[in-house]
């Protein structure tokens, strides 16, 4: 299997980069780490006539801090997340997720910024950018613009990316120190996609959760923020009715596909008991 | 399609070739430089057979471009011997150990654990699992593969190799 037929290009910088896109038009796309694309186009699933390649651009790789938020540049490799000691400190749950996304050698691949522009409601990383209140900044001929992640995404493959506009950088505001975290997923084998999965952020005070996050993954059209859940469990000591509410209230947006990973009845299921077990291991990491 | 004129380091040896920007870096291994160590199993990304070393990382060449590969330091497994022609510590692992039967998933256990050691020369058993989960094998059951790194790794470090105790 090959993909169709194609012109490649490889700017150097951003600004050729977003010139050639406009020039192309929308038969252009820009090709990242190509492990989600690359596979598509095998199947002719994507059949771009242009493929801008980013990995010649110096200025979207790298994680650097500014003020109180991390900014990650679009080309930043799940491999280069697990190895940065900033990550591991910082934003726990990026490194904790990251570790569960696909095998080695398409982590070294991969891209935060592919994974989050792909709108594929399996990726990982939409659902957690959510919960983690991540402004993603994308630039075209008309500008820069700063789009919230909660606004990003339209339905499986419909981003609020514009023809001819690239991710350039995702900005995530630093947790408070005190929190907690975790992202549950089911899946079939190491590797797989998510069967159902959730995220949560939240801090803790006197016992009784302070503020909370949640954000599902595969288990709609798009990754969803589970507001009413976590509203459930704010100001509750995570005792089982709470946790229960918040699982039903979680259950209550999820619209899954059936598919080779289960039926929608199950993968609902399935989704309330990763909000249950990411909300009771979040809260026992919370200091 | 106007072809691209692509240029790599492979095993060492300066190579060039000429082809179009749909060619998987894959193809151009196996049929411009006809070096068909490098296997084709599933060309999904899922068995990890067409495993090569890209500038440092364990990449499935049935999945990145030729084009995509210009000015690259790539290893196969052809590369994978000692300078003198010797077996390397992986390889002589995968003999010693029976790491493989049909042989098929060895070019890219090889490559692929290659990497792993290189970033971790001591990895416990169940870092070798997850770091050669990109590579599926049919025939072995994973037991063997993950002795054969570990003797590898014994033989890299200078010490004898143990097997742990059941
Ligand atoms: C076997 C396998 C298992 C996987 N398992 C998982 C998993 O469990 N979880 C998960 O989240 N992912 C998984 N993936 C997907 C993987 O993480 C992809 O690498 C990722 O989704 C896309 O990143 P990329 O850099 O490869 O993007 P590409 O494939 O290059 O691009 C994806 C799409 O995004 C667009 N795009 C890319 N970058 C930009 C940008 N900067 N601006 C605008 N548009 C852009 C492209 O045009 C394309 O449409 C898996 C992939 C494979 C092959
Ligand atoms: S042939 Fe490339 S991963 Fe299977
Ligand atoms: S030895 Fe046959 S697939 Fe691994």
């Amino acid at each position: 299997m090959i993909p169709g037929q194609f012109q490649y290009y490889r700017p150097a910088t951003t600004a050729e980069a977003i010139g050639l896109m406009a020039k192309l038009g929308d038969d252009a796309r820009p090709l990242a780490g190509g492990h989600s694309l690359i596979p598509m186009m095998k199947l002719r699933l994507a059949t771009p006539e242009h493929l801008v390649d980013l990995h010649g651009i110096a200025s979207l790789k790298g994680i650097r801090r500014e003020g109180d938020r991390i900014v990650i540049g679009a080309m930043t490799t799940q491999h280069d997340l697990l190895a940065s000691d900033e990550i591991a400190k910082m934003l726990p749950i990026l490194h904790e997720t990251s570790l569960l996304i696909a095998d080695p050698q398409v982590r070294y691949m991969g891209t935060i910024g592919g994974n989050v522009a792909n709108g594929d409601p399996g990726n990982d990383m939409p659902a957690l950018m959510m919960t983690l209140g991540a402004t993603y900044h994308l630039e075209g001929q008309g500008g820069v613009r700063q789009v919230p992640a909660a606004e990003f995404y339209q339905g499986a493959y419909f981003t609020a990316l514009e023809p001819g506009e690239i991710l350039t950088a995702i900005a995530v505001p630093t947790p408070a120190a005190n929190h907690g975290y975790a992202y549950e997923k089911l899946k079939r084998k190491i590797g797989d996609y998510a069967t159902a999965a959730a995220a949560v952020v939240l801090t803790m005070s006197g016992g009784k959760v302070a503020t909370c996050s949640i954000g599902l993954t595969n288990l709609s059209e798009t990754a969803l923020l589970a507001d009413e859940a976590a509203k459930a469990v704010i100001g509750t000591s995570l005792d089982d009715a709470s946790l229960k509410r918040a699982a039903a209230a979680a259950e209550a947006i999820m619209s899954p596909a059936g598919d080779g990973r289960g039926s929608p009845e199950y993968r609902k299921y399935v989704g309330g008991i990763m909000v249950i077990r990411a909300l009771q291991h979040a809260a026992a990491r919370a200091k | 399609m106007a072809k691209t004129h692509v240029t790599m380091r492979v095993n060492g040896a300066e190579v060039e070739g000429l082809v179009e920007p749909r060619t998987l870096l894959v193809h151009f291994i196996r049929e411009n430089l006809q070096m068909t160590g490098t296997h084709i199993g599933c060309d999904t990304t899922h068995c990890g057979a067409c495993t090569v070393d890209l500038n440092g990382m364990s990449v499935k060449s049935c999945t990145v471009l030729a084009v995509q590969a210009e000015g690259a330091e790539i290893s196969t497994i052809e590369g994978m011997a000692n300078a003198d022609g010797t077996l390397s510590a992986l390889q002589e692992g995968f003999r010693m150990m029976h790491g493989l039967q049909c042989g098929f998933c060895t070019p890219g256990m090889i490559v692929r654990a290659h990497r792993l050691l290189q970033e971790n020369t001591s990895p416990t058993e169940e870092e070798i699992r997850f770091g050669i989960a990109g590579n599926l094998c049919r025939c072995t059951g994973y037991q063997n593969i993950v002795r054969a790194i570990q003797y590898a790794a014994a033989k890299i470090n200078g010490v004898e190799f143990q097997e742990a105790a059941e």
